[in-house]
């Protein structure tokens, strides 16, 4: 991920309305690079994509993909769905909750760790699953998790 | 030159998460050091989720899997002389012998997990494109009656007739129409969509084609959500491969028939599965679902005439216009024609996609293909249909799954996905998630979805139990809401009430 840069986000915004693309593939490029949407980025998004910053802001809002301000260095995605519920999810995001010190959504002081729910990673059969920094991970128990996060947060 | 040995590890998303990159390094790193060359075909999966990862050695006689292998199996298997399909104890045999297999009535995934996915050769060699060329040279109307007496119907859901939309896009007004995909599988316990384009892309491309070919569309778009980076990665790849091989874009294979195909990635939102939100989110804008009608089929994306079929309806297409109508018809019970790629998922033993004909009993599904629970205990309950879709007690099981069988019961087939519970499940839990999660992904169009959600979250947490008020809020839900995440939240919370009402019955802590 790179640190946010207003010059860069405009020139990624100016390329994608110059071909034509729709506002949700400009965020798309822009938390792709940075990580999130910084909100310096809704006025160039509304002038070039022919919005009001409403329009924008509201666009950035719906999509949780849509992040606003920047996640911690590592980010950990735990999936909350039913078939990850079935085999003992809410006890393990409980686990992870109470380690981190942090509740689904929260960033860790030292900007290490950022915690997500996501609802279903297709992993279904071999709950619970979990996203770290896009690599997939499935049959997690408390003694794998315990070992991720001695390996993120210590 | 080609290597002494073929072997195949999945590139799915699922073995990589359970260690199939490392597995892989391994077998290289120990082949090097013993001077044997190895060639590794990463394969989609076979659908055997609770085998994987997978592994499988060509041998004369035919592919031997060996199951839940990790790097750390890798020394012991080279002992055992796995490289000629040695015995060891994770070897399940010859594959095609896996009872698990061998039981199923493979036709969408016929290929899927066998192949080299983005191999255009293997493809065509084992069917692939067949259906393609016979439409290449039928009328759009000749193609349209051929799925309309098919009887294939939706598989994303709501089970509408393919037929009958394809035909409506043909005739509507506009010379600009479109092709959609819907591939935003976001229902929990589902994942037929990730496989198929992880294991087989070139067949939804085939599919989508042959819809262009019957409506006269030219240009498709796959809406695939961002959860599965696996299957954007490999649908891009394939769309690239297809169109150098002029399987897509101008004068198809020279036919003159013109087809461009884009992917659109979502951005984590459950109710872009609806049909006319996910337009919205194609368009840019949030996923805010649109009055009905007018129907997409008249004036989808950007106004135009737009068929939106989900993944494995487009995937049944090729067969469809291969084998014949009358073939496909003769599959499954009723009016629920074909077969149906079911994904078992949850506490089950033997969790995976097991694809069979419409008619099984959701008892032969659960115990004779999943095993009952993975951890022993007694099953208490299955939902089947996804988030939106009903629970079922033990004694419901015997009900034969078609469309109109499950409906009959208050249930849904959805998406095709059934997740099993044990008996640790708290059924008044699950209840408050169904609205939790209404509340979470609702779009915010209409009140009793948005403000609905809510409230039945509140009644499901308060001390005490009000049956009645929250059965007076599921029917305002199912009333009055735009579409169906509002309309359909009630179901599980409502049948669960039903047949567990002893986990309702005590106070809330």
């Amino acid at each position: 991920m790179h640190n946010w840069n207003d010059a860069q986000a405009t020139q990624i915004i100016k390329e994608e309305a110059a071909a034509g693309a729709v506002l949700t593939k400009a965020l798309r490029r822009l938390v792709d690079y940075f990580g999130y949407v910084d909100e310096t980025a809704i006025a160039p998004l509304a002038t070039h994509f022919l919005r009001s910053k409403a329009e924008v802001f509201g666009v950035i809002q719906y999509y949780s993909d849509f992040r606003t301000s920047a996640p911690g260095k590592h980010v950990l995605r735990l999936c909350q769905a039913e078939s990850c519920q079935a085999v003992g999810a809410r006890k393990l995001t409980k686990q992870v909750c109470d380690r981190t010190k942090l509740a689904l959504g929260g960033t860790s002081t030292d900007g290490k760790l950022t915690l997500e729910p996501v609802y279903c990673l297709g992993l279904c059969a071999n709950g619970p699953a979990a996203e770290l920094d896009g690599q997939p991970l499935a049959e997690l128990n408390k003694t794998k998790i315990n070992a991720l996060l001695d390996r993120l947060i210590s | 030159m080609s290597a002494q040995f073929r072997l195949f590890v999945p590139g799915d998303m699922l073995a990589v998460a359970l260690g199939a990159d490392e597995l892989v390094k391994e077998l290289e790193r120990q082949a090097k050091v013993k001077n044997l060359s190895l060639e590794i075909i990463r394969n989609g999966s076979r659908g055997m989720c609770w085998a994987e990862t997978l592994l499988e050695v060509q041998t004369p006689a035919g592919r031997m899997a060996y199951a839940n292998v990790t790097a750390k199996d890798v020394k012991s298997l080279f002992k055992a002389d796995f490289l000629n399909g040695g015995a060891h104890p994770k070897s399940l045999g010859l594959t095609r012998k896996i009872p698990w297999l061998a039981k199923q009535s493979r036709i969408i995934f016929n290929r899927c997990g066998i192949i080299d996915p983005l191999s255009l050769d293997e493809f065509a060699a084992s069917g692939g494109f067949s259906g393609l060329l016979i439409a290449l040279q039928m009328s759009g109307r000749e193609i349209i009656e051929q799925i309309i007496q098919s009887g294939l119907r939706g598989r994303g859901g709501a089970g509408f007739p393919a037929g009958i939309k394809w035909k409506t896009v043909a005739n509507a007004d506009g010379n600009t129409k479109h092709i959609v995909c819907n591939a935003d599988e976001g229902d929990s316990g589902t994942f037929a969509d990730r496989l198929i384009m992880e294991g087989d892309p070139f067949r939804i491309i085939e599919g989508m084609v042959i819809a262009a070919l019957a409506t006269g569309a030219e240009h498709g778009m796959i809406y695939l959500r961002s959860e599965y980076p696996f299957a954007v990665k490999m649908m891009r790849n394939a769309i690239k491969i297809a169109k150098n091989a002029n399987w897509l874009g101008a004068d198809i294979q020279g036919f003159g028939r013109n087809f461009e195909l884009e992917v659109f990635v979502g951005a984590g939102s459950y109710v872009c599965g609806e049909e006319t939100a996910l337009l919205e989110s194609l368009e840019g804008k949030p996923g805010i679902v649109r009055s009905k009608p007018p129907l997409p089929a008249i004036e989808g994306l950007f106004g135009q005439p737009t068929v939106i079929n989900n993944v494995i309806t487009l995937c049944s297409v090729p067969d469809i216009l291969a084998r014949g109508a009358n073939w496909h018809k003769k599959l499954g019970i009723g009016q629920s024609t074909g077969t149906m790629p079911f994904q078992l998922a949850g506490n089950l033993a033997k969790g995976g996609l097991v694809e069979v004909p419409f008619g099984i009993s959701l008892l032969e599904l659960i115990e004779g293909f999943g095993g009952g629970t993975g951890n022993g205990s007694q099953i208490k309950a299955l939902q089947i249909g996804g988030p939106l879709g009903a629970y079922l007690p033990p004694d419901m099981f015997a009900t034969k799954v078609g469309y109109e069988e499950l409906s009959n019961i208050g249930a849904g087939i959805g998406h095709g996905g059934i997740v099993v519970y044990g008996s640790d499940v708290n059924m008044r839990e699950q209840a408050e998630y169904a609205f939790e999660f209404c509340a979470e992904e609702s779009c915010g169009k209409c009140t009793p979805c948005r403000i609905g959600a809510v409230r039945g979250k509140e009644l499901m947490q308060a001390k005490t139990f009000n049956k009645s008020l929250i059965d007076e809020l599921c029917e305002i839900m199912i009333e009055g809401s735009a579409c169906a995440m509002g309309a359909m939240t009630p179901i599980p919370v409502q049948s669960a009430m039903r047949y567990w009402p002893q986990d309702f019955a005590k106070e809330n802590k």
